[in-house]
């Protein structure tokens, strides 16, 4: 455990010197406390998209000297208006399904990762609904389809069914538009390269496809012909981000981008690509928080990795290919967050646990995750 | 059951060497705990299947838990005995199918918050076994030679970045017969140091001509037990109730006669080719991750005194299932992408050579095949350095040998 410790604090001190030496950065240690740059806006009228960041990506590939190549966009164009945490570390178990419901429900879920399973805990997006009594249509999920149709709500008897958030697999969504099959749009419908075996039978409150038209205001034809022109399953997903924002602009929004994982495959230039892609769509969501009227001015953005890889120095895992190791590389990641109110430009070295996401969102927008394991990120709130 | 009950008529379904093994030690296996003892019988079930640097490997450990005292092994295995187990792991069949175990052991320890505890109690022991038992000395200095970007007429891009810094980068290399030049030479090595499996050619493509002194695989000469597998792997996947889980249970026990691999007329090797294809995560469908994850195996078990890894071009990405189906039809080559991959499970290949004993002595060539650039890695080769002058093949070995 301590090496595992000292290892997370080695990682933390890299990409803190990588960011302040790329960037000019601040260190957020040096900064007094004040709380006059906050933002005016209300919590009602607040919003939040929470993005994950692709299915684990590790700091020589993004923000180490020889990575940042890969990640222009968030260098340039999201780190100067960011605060950038620095040391997250997930405690939990390095699966994407779990480890993605943990960040959800701020407490690690010790389910089996493959299981069609909702989390134990309650969600952010029950938090949210239940106690600020928001409608269904104010939370939303957009995820990758290996399993993340129970992510919108929990088992949890005082939360659950009817309480979270509705979600939407585009990828299920764009078979079912195409209903059959077309060569057209395989490239879109790839699954998961761990487990590519697995098609879960869908169940929870998955988006339908007569609702593209009702909600999305999008013809079938519409989708599909749009759905031709992009190269993967996120940038599939963030076309229905774009749409859910314009047309029913819920207060709460969370990503799982997941294209990174394609690294399971231990192809290393798909891996890069993928990253590329990633860091693109990044930069795409936050220039459309900036121009979309229901969102400019108003709107957190966090971004994060649900964990990373495992290192090249252990022996146990084969590099980038895989996060099972556990070591302090695959479970230490970083934390970026931007909006009316969060300092810009600013780096924080001390530790974050992935759990701590939930409360921080909850004092953000005035709900209390009072299930949840982490606590608020004072730097934040 | 726990380990102290264990009894000789449990190994009767090892095979022969197994079990004789397992009987002869079986005083040691005993007082082991529970969250230990099913790896190491992972390891002893295939002993008759292992390269004899394994053998070896195998009978040391069991030899240095037998030598130790009872206060020895409570004190070796005090962080081991501190795992909490559950009643479903005690009752489960740990010794004849270790490698089950093994992997419900794993989801068991990361679902309890126990990995990172199982992690350094793994560390510790290492150490210390390491310490009790060095481990072998390679006979002659290793040699790695990675050969990557065939087919490929030209590329931009700065090549080798990662090796660089360990040695020399050389940028004029005729490379007139360079393939032929570095099969030779590993030929040359195996003859003069000849030891079973020491010396190895792995090719992600078709294999050139070299001598049949080497132990070879290749990506190319697999494509029938590739198809016999993905076929299965077909099959296993439409079944209801199949997840990821069962299924790599069902690849795990699979045998090489399943995919026609058992007609090697070597046992060892067979079983060896089947793991690459069964345990190895994306060896089925790309070529340059089956030649990368062929010599990491390769390093870590056999501990090769020589290989040579000639990588050559996968297919592009394309939906999982289309990849995972076998097709009569021309597979469309991603050329960049592969030297991209190459480039990376090179300095792999040089991080895993640098892992087995002997480190310090050890070197490693990369090169880009048909081209004029080389790194070059050794003890007497200067770190970090350039070299523009005009050089062969055969001048970059003798700069390493």
């Amino acid at each position: 455990m301590r090496n595992s410790l000292s290892g997370s604090a080695l990682i933390s001190q890299s990409r803190r010197d990588f960011l302040r030496d790329a960037g000019g950065l601040v260190l957020g240690s040096t900064l007094l406390s004040s709380r006059l740059a906050r933002a005016a806006t209300t919590s009602s009228k607040k919003k939040v998209i929470v993005i994950t960041f692709g299915g684990g990506a590790r700091d020589q590939e993004t923000f180490a000297p020889e990575g940042q190549e890969n990640i222009p966009h968030l260098m340039r164009e999201l780190i100067p208006h960011a605060s950038f945490f620095t040391q997250v570390v997930n405690h939990g178990i390095l699966g994407h399904y779990v480890a993605t419901a943990s960040l959800a429900t701020g407490t690690y879920e010790t389910f089996n990762n493959f299981a069609t399973v909702p989390p134990e805990n309650p969600t952010v997006f029950e938090y949210f609904r239940k106690q600020l009594r928001r409608p269904s249509s104010d939370a939303w999920v957009v995820a990758p389809s290996n399993g993340f149709n129970r992510i919108g709500e929990s088992s949890n008897r005082s939360y659950g069914p009817g309480l979270g958030a509705r979600v939407i697999l585009p990828k299920h969504l764009l078979s079912a538009a195409i209903s059959g099959g077309s060569a057209d749009y395989q490239h879109l419908l790839r699954d998961n390269y761990e487990t590519p075996f697995y098609s879960p039978e869908l169940a929870g409150q998955e988006f339908e496809l007569q609702q593209l038209e009702t909600i999305l205001k999008l013809s079938g034809d519409d989708f599909k012909n749009h759905a031709r022109t992009l190269s993967s399953p996120d940038e599939l997903s963030v076309y229905i981000v774009r749409q859910l924002m314009r047309q029913v602009a819920p207060s709460l929004l969370w990503v799982t981008l997941h294209d990174i994982d394609v690294a399971h495959a231990g192809a290393y230039s798909l891996y890069i690509d993928g990253i590329r892609r990633t860091d693109r769509l990044c930069g795409e969501l936050w220039k459309m928080i900036q121009t979309e009227p229901e969102y400019a001015g108003k709107t957190s953005l966090f971004i994060l990795p649900d964990f990373g890889r495992d290192s090249d120095e252990d022996a146990g895992g084969n590099g980038f290919q895989h996060h099972r190791t556990g070591d302090a590389l695959s479970r230490t990641t970083w934390l970026m967050a931007l909006g009316p109110g969060i300092r810009e430009g600013v780096v924080y070295d001390r530790a974050v646990d992935s759990t701590d996401l939930v409360p921080t969102l909850g004092s953000m927008l005035g709900f209390s995750a009072s299930l949840s394991q982490g606590k608020p990120i004072g730097e934040l709130i | 059951m726990l380990p102290h009950d264990l009894k000789p008529e449990q190994f009767k379904s090892y095979p022969p060497e197994a079990k004789k093994l397992a009987l002869n030690y079986l005083g040691a296996l005993q007082p082991l705990p529970l969250s230990f003892l099913p790896s190491l019988l992972k390891e002893i079930i295939e002993f008759d299947f292992k390269f004899p640097v394994e053998r070896r490997a195998i009978e040391s450990e069991l030899g240095n838990l037998r030598s130790l005292s009872a206060v020895q092994i409570s004190d070796w295995f005090r962080e081991f005995a501190a795992i909490q187990m559950s009643a479903s792991l005690e009752r489960a069949d740990w010794v004849n199918a270790p490698g089950l175990f093994v992997e419900q052991f794993s989801a068991h320890l990361w679902s309890t918050h126990q990995q990172d505890a199982f992690r350094l109690a793994a560390v510790h022991y290492a150490d210390r076994l390491r310490a009790a038992v060095p481990p072998e000395a390679p006979a002659t200095p290793r040699l790695g030679i990675s050969i990557i970007g065939k087919g490929l007429d030209s590329y931009d891009q700065p090549l080798f970045r990662k090796l660089r810094p360990h040695g020399a980068y050389c940028t004029r290399v005729n490379p007139e017969n360079g393939v032929k030049l570095l099969l030779d030479a590993v030929a040359s090595r195996a003859k003069a140091h000849p030891a079973p499996y020491a010396h190895w050619y792995i090719d992600g493509g078709e294999e050139a001509e070299h001598d049949p002194v080497l132990t070879t695989v290749s990506y190319d000469a697999l494509a029938p037990a590739r198809a016999a597998l993905l076929r299965k792997m077909q099959s296993d996947i439409s079944r209801p109730g199949m997840g990821p889980e069962t299924l790599r249970t069902h690849m795990a026990e699979m045998l090489p006669s399943e995919v026609g691999l058992d007609k090697l007329g070597d046992a060892v090797l067979s079983r060896f080719q089947l793991k690459l294809l069964t345990e190895g995560s994306g060896t089925q469908i790309f070529s340059t991750t089956f030649a990368q994850w062929a010599a990491r195996e390769t390093l870590r078990r056999a501990q090769p005194l020589t290989l040579l890894v000639r990588f050559a071009p996968r297919q592009r990405q394309k939906p999982m299932n289309e990849l995972l189906s076998p097709s009569d039809k021309g597979s469309d080559l991603d050329l960049i992408g592969s030297l991209v991959d190459a480039d990376m499970d090179a300095y792999y290949n040089w991080i895993n050579q640098q892992r087995l004993p002997g480190a310090e002595r050890s070197s490693f060539l990369v090169w880009f095949e048909n081209h004029s650039s080389a790194v070059v890695i050794g003890p007497s080769v200067p770190r970090g350095t350039e070299s523009s002058g005009s050089t062969d093949i055969s001048q970059l070995l003798s700069w390493i040998s």
